[in-house]
Order: C-alpha cells, then sequence, then structure tokens
C-alpha cells in the first residue's frame, strides 16, 4: 500500500492530474443518474405520503397526516397489511422446507455434477417471473395437469387459481432459487467431518440433522428466511396474475391505487409502509445472527 | 430419515423438489408447440402456429424490438457510467468510498414497486412517462448496482503489481488506467454486460409504472397478455425469451465461469 502511495507521489498535484478532481468526475455521472432517480423519488415518495388526496387523481398542497390515520383505522388496510405478513410468513417458511433439502444436497455434491445442479437452481433466476408465473397458470388451472392428476386418483382437487392457494405455490417455486443460494452461502461451516463425529458418537440421523446440522446452518436460513419474506412481501407479479384480481395484497394494493384509483397519497403511504416492514425484518435478522453468534 | 446424500430417501426428495423447481419453466415448452384455441396442458395437437401468431402479431414485435434496444442502451451506459465510478472507488480511494458504494448500490435493497411509484410520481410532472428516456433512467437505477456490484468485486480482487510496474516504468495514471487496469477488469465487465442486459430486458415491475400505451417492453407486453387472455402465445414468446437468456449464459459461462458470476 506504501509503495503504490510512493508511486503516485511525483505526479499528485502537477495541474494535469489532481486526484480529488479526477475523482469527482469520474464519479459525477453515477451521482446524477442516482440523484435524479433513486434519492429525489424516494424523498419525494416520503413527502407524498402526508399530502392531501383529492378526488380523481388531484394532490392537495396542505400537509396532513390523514393518509396515516386513514391506514391504521381502516379495518380493510388493517386485514390487508396481517394478510400480506401472514401470507408471507407462510411462504417464506414453505420455501425453507423446500429448498433445504436441495441445498444441502448440492453443498455435498461435487465436480461437474455440482456445476450442473447449480445451473440448473440458477436458471429459473433468469427466466422472468411472468414466464413462470404463466407456467404455473397451465399447471394449476382447473382442467390442469395437477388437477387432472387429482380426479385420476378419484379426489376433488383444491381449487387453486384465482385464490391464495395458487399464489403461495407460485411465490415458493419463484423464491426457491434465492433461498437455495443463501442457504449455500451459509453452509461454510458445514464440515462432513463433524457429522461423522456426530454419527460415531452415536448420534441418530435425525439427532444428528436436528442437534448438529441445523444449529451449524442458522446463518444461511437466517440469511435465506430475511430475503425471501421481504421478496414476498413486495411481490407484486404472481399475486396479481395468480389472484385474478380476487387475492388483495400490499404490493398488489400499491400498484391499483397508483394506476387504477390515482390516489397517489396513499399509495406512497402505503409504499413506506413496505419500508417500513423491510426495516422491521432486517432488524430482527441482526438480532438472530447476535443469538447465533452468542450460541 | 437418511440424510447422506447417497441415500434413496435424499435421492428422490431431492429431484422431487427439483421437479418442482423446473415444472413451470419446463412446461412452456411443450405447450409452445400447441395447436389449440386456448392455454391446455396437454395440448390435444400439436403445431407450429403460435409461432406464427408470434411473428404476426405487431405488438409482440416491435415490443420485442423496443426491449432489446432498451436492453444494449442501458448495458452500454451502465458501463460507461460503472466503470469510472468503481475506478474512483476502489483505486482513487476517494473519502467516503464505503459510504458511496452503499448509495449507489442501495436500489437493489428497494422493492422495485416501491422504485417504481417513486419514480412514476416524479417522471408524471417532467413529462417523462411513456418516453424512451424515462424507461432508460428507470433501468439504469435498476442495472447501476448490479454492475457497480460485480465491477468493484473484481477490481477489488486485482494486484496492484501490474499497475505498480507501469507507473514505475513511466506510464502516466491515464495510460495505466486505460492499458493496464481496463483490460484487467475484462471479466468483471463482460459479468456486468451479460447481468445488466439480462436484468434490463426481464425488468417488469418498474417498467410497468413507466411505460405509456404506445411504447411498452415485451415483458410488460406478456404480463397484459397474461392478464387478459390464456392462449399458448405467451408460451412460445417465453420459449424465445428463455433461449435468449440461454445464450447470454452461455457467453457468460465460457468467459469465466457462471457460478463466480452471478452467485457473488
Amino acid at each position: 500500500m506504501s509503495g503504490a502511495a510512493a508511486l503516485d507521489m511525483p505526479v499528485e498535484g502537477t495541474g494535469q492530474w489532481k486526484r480529488g478532481n479526477v475523482a469527482i468526475a469520474l464519479l459525477l455521472p453515477i451521482a446524477i443518474v442516482n440523484g435524479i432517480g433513486f434519492i429525489l423519488p424516494i424523498l419525494n415518495l416520503a413527502g407524498m405520503s402526508f399530502k392531501e388526496a383529492m378526488p380523481g387523481g388531484g394532490i392537495g398542497e396542505a400537509i396532513t397526516t390523514a393518509n396515516w390515520t386513514g391506514l391504521l383505522g381502516d379495518g380493510f388496510y388493517v386485514d390487508l397489511v396481517l394478510n400480506s405478513l401472514l401470507v408471507s410468513f407462510v411462504i417464506t417458511l414453505l420455501t425453507l422446507v423446500t429448498s433445504y433439502p436441495i441445498a444441502l444436497y448440492l453443498h455435498r455434491a461435487t465436480g461437474s455434477w455440482k456445476s450442473f445442479l447449480t445451473v440448473l437452481v440458477i436458471s429459473p433466476l433468469l427466466t422472468s417471473a411472468v414466464v413462470r408465473t404463466y407456467g404455473w397458470i397451465a399447471l394449476l388451472a382447473d382442467d390442469g395437469p395437477v388437477a387432472n392428476a387429482f380426479s385420476a386418483l378419484g379426489l376433488t382437487a383444491p381449487r387453486m387459481m384465482f385464490n391464495t392457494t395458487g399464489v403461495v405455490i407460485g411465490l415458493t417455486e419463484i423464491l426457491m432459487p434465492y433461498m437455495i443460494l443463501s442457504l449455500m452461502a451459509g453452509f461454510g461451516r458445514l464440515d462432513p467431518r463433524i457429522e461423522e463425529a456426530a454419527s460415531t458418537l452415536g448420534a441418530r440421523p435425525a439427532q444428528a440433522f436436528w442437534r448438529v446440522i441445523v444449529p451449524l446452518t442458522m446463518p444461511g436460513i437466517a440469511l435465506g428466511c430475511l430475503l425471501c419474506f421481504v421478496l414476498a412481501v413486495s411481490s407484486f407479479i404472481t399475486p396479481k396474475l395468480m389472484g385474478g384480481g380476487r387475492v388483495f395484497l400490499l404490493a398488489t394494493e400499491i400498484y391499483d391505487q397508483a394506476i387504477v384509483t390515482l390516489n397517489w397519497p396513499l399509495a406512497a403511504a402505503l409504499s413506506m409502509l413496505v419500508l417500513i416492514i423491510f426495516g422491521a425484518a432486517l432488524f430482527a435478522y441482526s438480532r438472530v445472527l447476535r443469538l447465533i453468534d452468542q450460541g | 430419515m437418511e440424510y447422506s446424500p447417497k441415500s434413496w430417501t435424499m435421492r428422490v426428495t431431492v429431484t422431487v423438489l427439483f421437479l418442482f423447481l423446473l415444472a413451470p419453466v419446463l412446461l412452456v415448452f411443450p405447450i409452445s408447440f400447441s395447436g389449440d384455441e386456448v392455454l391446455s396442458f396437454p395440448p390435444q395437437s400439436w403445431s407450429l402456429r403460435w409461432y406464427y401468431a408470434m411473428a404476426d402479431n405487431r405488438q409482440m414485435v416491435s415490443a420485442f424490438m423496443t426491449s432489446l434496444w432498451l436492453a444494449t442502451v442501458v448495458t452500454v451506459l451502465s458501463l460507461l457510467i460503472g466503470i469510472p465510478a468503481t475506478y474512483a472507488i476502489v483505486r482513487l480511494k476517494v473519502k467516503g468510498a464505503q459510504f458511496l458504494y452503499n448509495v449507489f448500490t442501495a436500489p437493489l435493497l428497494l422493492p422495485t414497486i416501491v422504485l417504481g411509484l417513486a419514480i412514476l410520481i416524479v417522471f408524471a410532472s417532467s413529462g417523462l412517462l411513456g418516453t424512451f428516456t424515462g424507461l432508460v433512467i428507470g433501468h439504469l437505477i435498476v442495472t447501476l448496482p448490479y454492475a457497480l456490484r460485480v465491477l468493484v468485486v473484481s477490481l477489488g480482487n486485482l494486484g496492484l503489481i501490474c499497475e505498480e510496474a507501469a507507473s514505475s516504468l513511466g506510464a502516466r495514471p491515464l495510460t495505466t488506467a486505460l492499458r493496464i487496469t481496463l483490460p484487467m477488469m475484462t471479466p468483471g465487465i463482460v459479468a456486468s454486460t451479460a447481468l445488466c442486459f439480462l436484468v434490463s430486458f426481464d425488468e417488469v415491475v418498474v417498467t410497468m409504472f413507466l411505460a405509456g400505451p404506445r411504447l411498452t417492453t415485451l415483458p410488460v407486453a406478456l404480463y397484459h397478455h397474461v392478464e387478459s387472455q390464456a392462449d399458448p402465445l405467451v408460451a412460445s414468446v417465453s420459449v424465445l425469451l428463455i433461449l435468449l437468456t440461454l445464450a447470454v449464459v452461455l457467453i457468460v459461462d465460457r468467459t469465466m465461469g457462471l457460478t463466480r458470476a452471478f452467485v457473488k
């Protein structure tokens, strides 16, 4: 490091190469884009949640807390938020249960087999959520393959389209790659020799799993759950397409208020609520990590 | 219950879960060759009619061209903006580099639905809604954090030895940056090119807020199509999308290895 600094010494401040000015010039474009497209809009959005909504999409100048008190006092919105949280929680749990075996298997696989399976895990991630939701619509339709499989077994298929069941199934699958990659990132501490030691010392497989493997992989579990929970809360494409307007969640309500009803102040307040939920999830995550560290 | 990778319970469980994970993507392929009028699986008859229908659908074709052009412009701009910023943050070590990096990658942490709404409100008053410029700015907010992350990691992992050798042999800082540092960043640049292109090409939520009736991208056109009618057209477009993604991924894999590029 000191060598690099010394090498730069002779040229610094010679007029044609002033480090500070060059750095500012290099950072200016990204700062402009970030300012116009991110910081300004977000601050504006926060302010918008305290503006007055006029009928027909107008926005009043007065500052008011009406949007917020309206949100918290209206039974529909309280239910909406609670329902969103519950659905996201269920999706997170299901994603964890379906992803854990795959992540564990991938962690232990080796060589080209491992690379191939990793590509299989990543490839849905690179496929548009619209495409994957469309696939689920085909699978879960009233006369689709899943319903047909039910009737072949002599059972009546539950309705899976245009209700919460379909949204939960679709989102679980869509979020699995995130969970698998997070779990694998946290599996570093899992050494096969530790499991061997557990079984040599007389632990049954179930004991080894619950008392050795799971505790060691807690950091990965916490990270994956955080990621999937916040993604589920803010997901929009799948609930909108598979819910068919009959499943009301936070993200779909933000879109409807912004585009259909044109009530921007209310949409802004709902967005701020999503950010508050994000903050709370992040806080919970950091507490869980601290607990794990204390072991 | 046995948990070792070779046990049969584990193998069967993992196979079933993989099928669940890949089912919707795999299903799109047979459906795209359906000869039916409406979406059903398995199809009653087979044909290429939905591929012809796709080529004849002017809305889809123009949305595809918009997406292609938009993703290209956004990718080039992301690199032109991201590479200098990376150099300033990693090599010039400006004051508060870590803070700036956090601010510039912060949009990645924000839900796209909130980001889309925030940009919509600002753009509505400045006449950028439904314009190509508006879409470019909206997409840059989404792609730049990815570009910056990949580029900063790739430059940060490079040793200073070559650059030090060049400057001790008398190369000026600009010459060193352009002829030593930049070529050495190639793997990172390839990875962020692919990532920016795919992210921009697939972006739906922010685009839905910013696109207009006359200017729309392929994923948004697909979304509206799925919302209004259930026919196999979306499947044939999806197959095209998947093949395009696959091509990009293969190029990256050949250049630097997929896991290194995306898992990071």
